[in-house]
């Protein structure tokens, strides 16, 4: 009897209401899981465009005239060609060639009063394209990540877009 | 006796306290990595990548969202507006940002959230209609992506 009566003891020092607890936590397992949402980190390039005054005036003569990359696109909205000037740029990867373009122009000088921060681009689009070549083109001409894998190298911050050329 | 061995000693016999640690891992897990910011975004949108989308370091002032599907429709604040009515949608938002103190129009920023395959050139047209109505600066938003080699 003796035995039994510490093993009751035992038994009633364990003895706590684990469901209630359980539930409670189970609940807010399920409330967490249900309102769980993955967002996938999303960035901006950031475009300053002033709605152009028609009569400027006399525009700074040491302003350089912006950059054109003309995109021509399918009918479909995929992309047929990038033209940046006069030149056409290669027809396999034309973003690749843009950037190497851009850089050769820009230099590796960056920061204030360098060719970077002075030249501007301006994209003239079709259309119909779609929007993806447009970031893709803003992507080469902006900067290129380092090559360490660290931070980003920026070349062009000005871009502005031609007016669209909207169908007939 | 027979009483006292059928109570409830026997019911929670079962070793708890894994599980319980487990479930607790699980919910600080959830807890840590639930946000309950209401960021705009809408599940129709794709948006292109890039490489060099890197999240701001700050906030924008006063960002206004336009999301723009492949159809072209602009979804801003929640509601499908057509590209014609978006004017006088945007019209009603500079006036609310010039008759809030210290704010102006000049100072938002539109985000706009486009789908990889909307056109370009309605794009540019939404870009007009907020440049028409005093809106000066702009963000293109695309999703971070490391480059593909």
């Amino acid at each position: 009897m003796k035995v039994r009566n510490t093993q009751r003891h035992a038994d009633e020092k364990v003895e706590l209401q684990m469901t209630p607890m359980i539930d409670i936590v189970f609940q807010l397992l399920i409330f967490f899981i249900m309102t769980f949402k993955i967002v996938s980190p999303e960035g901006d390039f950031n475009i300053r465009m002033p709605l152009a005054a028609p009569s400027e005036g006399i525009p700074d003569p040491l302003q350089l005239p912006p950059i054109r990359v003309r995109m021509v696109a399918n009918a479909d909205g995929s992309l047929r060609g990038v033209q940046m000037g006069t030149r056409t740029l290669s027809q396999e990867n034309p973003f690749d060639d843009l950037h190497i373009q851009i850089r050769e122009i820009v230099g590796d000088d960056t920061g204030p009063g360098s060719v970077a921060e002075s030249t501007e681009i301006e994209l003239d689009c079709d259309y119909n394209l779609d929007f993806e070549y447009v970031i893709a083109a803003i992507t080469a001409v902006s900067g290129y990540v380092a090559d360490d894998g660290m931070g980003v190298i920026r070349l062009v911050e000005k871009i502005k877009f031609s007016p669209p050329k909207v169908p007939k | 006796m027979r009483l006292k061995k059928k109570s409830s000693a026997g019911m929670a016999e079962g070793d708890m306290t894994p599980m319980i640690d487990m479930t607790f891992q699980l919910i600080a897990f959830f807890m840590v990595l639930i946000n309950f910011s209401e960021a705009e975004q809408n599940e129709r949108i794709r948006l292109p990548s890039s490489e060099l989308a890197k999240p701001p370091e700050r906030p924008f002032e006063a960002p206004l969202t336009l999301q723009l599907t492949s159809q072209g429709t602009v979804i801003f604040g929640g509601q499908d507006i057509p590209l014609a009515g978006l004017k006088s949608t945007l019209l009603r938002e500079a006036q609310l940002l010039n008759a809030t103190p210290d704010r102006s129009v000049a100072d938002a920023t539109i985000i706009i959230r486009a789908d990889r395959t909307a056109k370009t050139g309605v794009v540019q047209e939404v870009i007009q209609a907020c440049q028409e109505t005093g809106f000066e600066r702009f963000a293109l938003r695309a999703k971070q992506q490391e480059r593909r080699t």
